[in-house]
């Protein structure tokens, strides 16, 4: 048997209970830790050892119920799944140990997840399907169709995610990736009936997919690998392949990519901006584009840079387009 | 040391909005004595655009731009963080999937074309320091950055996802603690400056579409980095650049409070420090002046 390795680690915990505290401290706990220990068995020896008070919410675990999720360093992790050495190896041995989010605490890690819950309802996260009352026989899933979900179907609910995105951060009405994933994770069943009410749904301006940043965060994040970014890009060449995509900035950002690339093989950026925003909506833009000009930052149409072999490039956008707008 | 020699995959911006990005790859790699030979057939990556329209021509496009880089038997440099993620993005699914590799291979075919998966692709940030060396950078320093606090702003797209750090670097770095781009800094003779935001977006994917959102990431971005005591600056991406230099204004705006620092490129302050000249490092194409040099 291995020998136990052991280190000392600093724990700074977040604490606040929103009946008794006008603000939010810190508790700060030296303990040895070993290499077998995940973050769960410190909050347990934190809260039996030293501080009876200390409130986390936890259940399976096993990485499996999702409720034990909170922030190490501004990591989102699930607390039974984590080992201490391998947050040592990225941190270092002082800790933060935080909850999800520190706007939505109800005491010390325990959150308030109403917004994540609602957002889910929002995108109708079931099948929608007549249930034939009797049956004669089973609705057979064959391999190739259960793959087009991509393991979607992985999502345990933890909100790693959805507290680390920073457009749910700033903008309430986004839907965030959690509810994106599970929007195509029912969307791309093939005994669901409800997609396009759910492609609808997350394409509306604000809410919808396009007001995605691309930051790959929650891809990273995690835990179960269900790589929420890959189905929001599903979710938009859905949404572009039942015809629904409305004529906005942003799908004509996302469509004016291949126009560019026509025309020029390369993008040309003034003209992107243009065709997204329209005629009118580009002169929002003007100020700033001043200032670039001045500064040597506008291409003028007639010097656009062009990539060599353009007409390779052209032979392949008209063989390889899948895609209508 | 045998020459380090790449296919340089230049982006768009390098030719348009950020002229200044183009001068100092070239300067730097000339003081650092690396030949870069510029893929003047290669197209836009889509800029993780493209791909919620069209992901198969998006790959296709790609898978193109890396058979030319395989032509040439080289490794492909981008410096772009955005054409990095795609393109790299486009060799991992490819070099994952055979059915997927035939499906655009048949595609490239029709110009006489092949994508291989030969070629390495990594960015020139990682090619300085995995392949030239942080030590033999360091011992090249003519103009040290002594007296500054240099606030690095990492970029999304270098640092994730990280199963691409993890295929493409030989010392991948962990998204929730970068270190490459302080250890630049600081070969440069720099302080690097630690704060929350230097490995957060930047906004600029979501500009068109959700200004509000976009303007708010640069706020905070920005207010991070002066809250930090940073002088300046530095990241290795042009998009990253045009938002924290150019739309600072939206920004302030946005979250209340005046913000404004200027920005340089990741090759810009190798530069300086190298003893390139401003003007071979574009410096005059600032919004926000670079008023320190």
């Amino acid at each position: 048997m291995d020998a136990l390795q052991s280190q000392s680690v600093t724990f700074k915990v977040f604490r606040f209970n929103e009946e008794t505290d006008y603000l939010p401290y810190y508790n700060t706990y030296t303990l040895n830790v070993t290499h077998e220990e995940v973050v769960l068995d410190i909050l347990n020896r934190i809260k039996w050892d030293h501080d009876g008070s200390l409130s986390y919410r936890r259940s399976c675990r096993h990485g499996i119920c999702g409720i034990c999720s909170i922030k190490i360093n501004g990591k989102a992790i699930l607390a039974c799944k984590s080992r201490l050495f391998d947050l040592i190896d990225i941190f270092g041995t002082d800790l933060v140990i935080e909850p999800l989010s520190t706007k939505r605490v109800i005491k010390d890690l325990i959150i308030d997840k109403k917004d994540f819950w609602e957002k889910h309802a929002h995108v109708d996260p079931y099948l929608v399907s007549e249930i034939d009352e009797k049956p004669t026989a089973e609705h057979t899933v064959f391999p190739h169709q259960l793959e087009q979900l991509m393991e979607a179907d992985y999502c345990i609910q933890c909100g790693a995610c959805h507290y680390s995105c920073p457009a749910v951060e700033i903008n309430e009405l986004y839907i965030g990736p959690a509810a994106f994933a599970a929007a195509y994770r029912f969307t791309a069943d093939v005994r669901d009936e409800g997609g396009m009410d759910r492609l609808h749904t997350v394409n509306q301006e604000a809410q919808g997919v396009w007001d995605c940043v691309k930051c790959m965060e929650c891809a990273e994040v995690c835990p179960k690998e269900v790589n929420p970014i890959e189905k929001i890009t599903k979710l938009h060449n859905m949404i572009f392949e039942h015809g629904i995509a409305k004529n906005n900035v942003a799908t004509r950002h996302a469509v004016g990519f291949a126009h560019s690339i026509t025309k020029h093989g390369l993008l040309d950026e003034g003209e992107l901006v243009r065709y997204s925003e329209g005629n009118f909506g580009v002169l929002k833009h003007v100020p700033v584009a001043m200032k670039m000009f001045s500064k040597g930052k506008i291409v003028l149409p007639w010097n656009m840079p062009k990539a060599d072999k353009l007409d390779e490039i052209r032979k392949l956008v008209k063989s390889s387009s899948t895609a209508k707008f | 040391m045998k020459e380090l020699k790449y296919a340089l995959f230049t982006g768009c911006t390098a030719k348009e909005s950020t002229p200044e990005q183009m001068m100092s790859t070239l300067a730097v790699a000339k003081k650092l004595g690396i030949e870069l030979v510029e893929l003047t057939e290669a197209s836009c990556c889509g800029a993780s655009h493209l791909q919620d329209y069209d992901d198969f021509l998006s790959l296709v496009l790609n898978a193109r731009n890396i058979a030319y880089a395989e032509k040439h038997g080289l490794t492909m440099v981008t410096i772009c963080n955005t054409c990095q993620l795609n393109t790299a993005m486009t060799k991992h699914r490819l070099d994952h999937n055979a059915e997927l590799k035939a499906k655009v291979n048949a595609k490239l075919g029709e110009v006489g074309l092949e994508y291989k998966g030969t070629s390495q692709i990594t960015h020139f940030l990682y090619a300085i320091i995995d392949d030239f060396g942080l030590d033999k950078i360091k011992e090249m320093v003519v103009k040290p950055l002594s007296q500054f606090n240099i606030a690095p702003f990492y970029g999304c797209h270098n640092i994730r996802p990280s199963e691409l750090q993890n295929e493409t670097h030989k010392n991948p770095e962990n998204a929730y603690k970068p270190t490459s781009l302080d250890d630049l800094i600081i070969a440069c003779g720099g302080a690097s400056v630690d704060y929350v935001e230097k490995n957060k977006c930047c906004g600029f994917h979501a500009e068109l579409q959700a200004p509000h959102t976009a303007a708010v990431l640069t706020g905070n971005a920005v207010a991070g980095a002066m809250d930090a005591n940073a002088d300046w600056m530095v990241t290795p991406c042009p998009l990253c650049h045009l938002k924290l230099d150019t739309q600072t204004h939206h920004a302030s705006i946005a979250i209340g409070r005046e913000v404004s620092l200027p920005v340089l490129h990741m090759q810009q302050m190798v530069g300086l420090a190298l003893g390139c000249t401003p003007s071979e490092l574009g410096l005059k194409h600032h919004v926000t002046p670079v008023n320190f040099i």
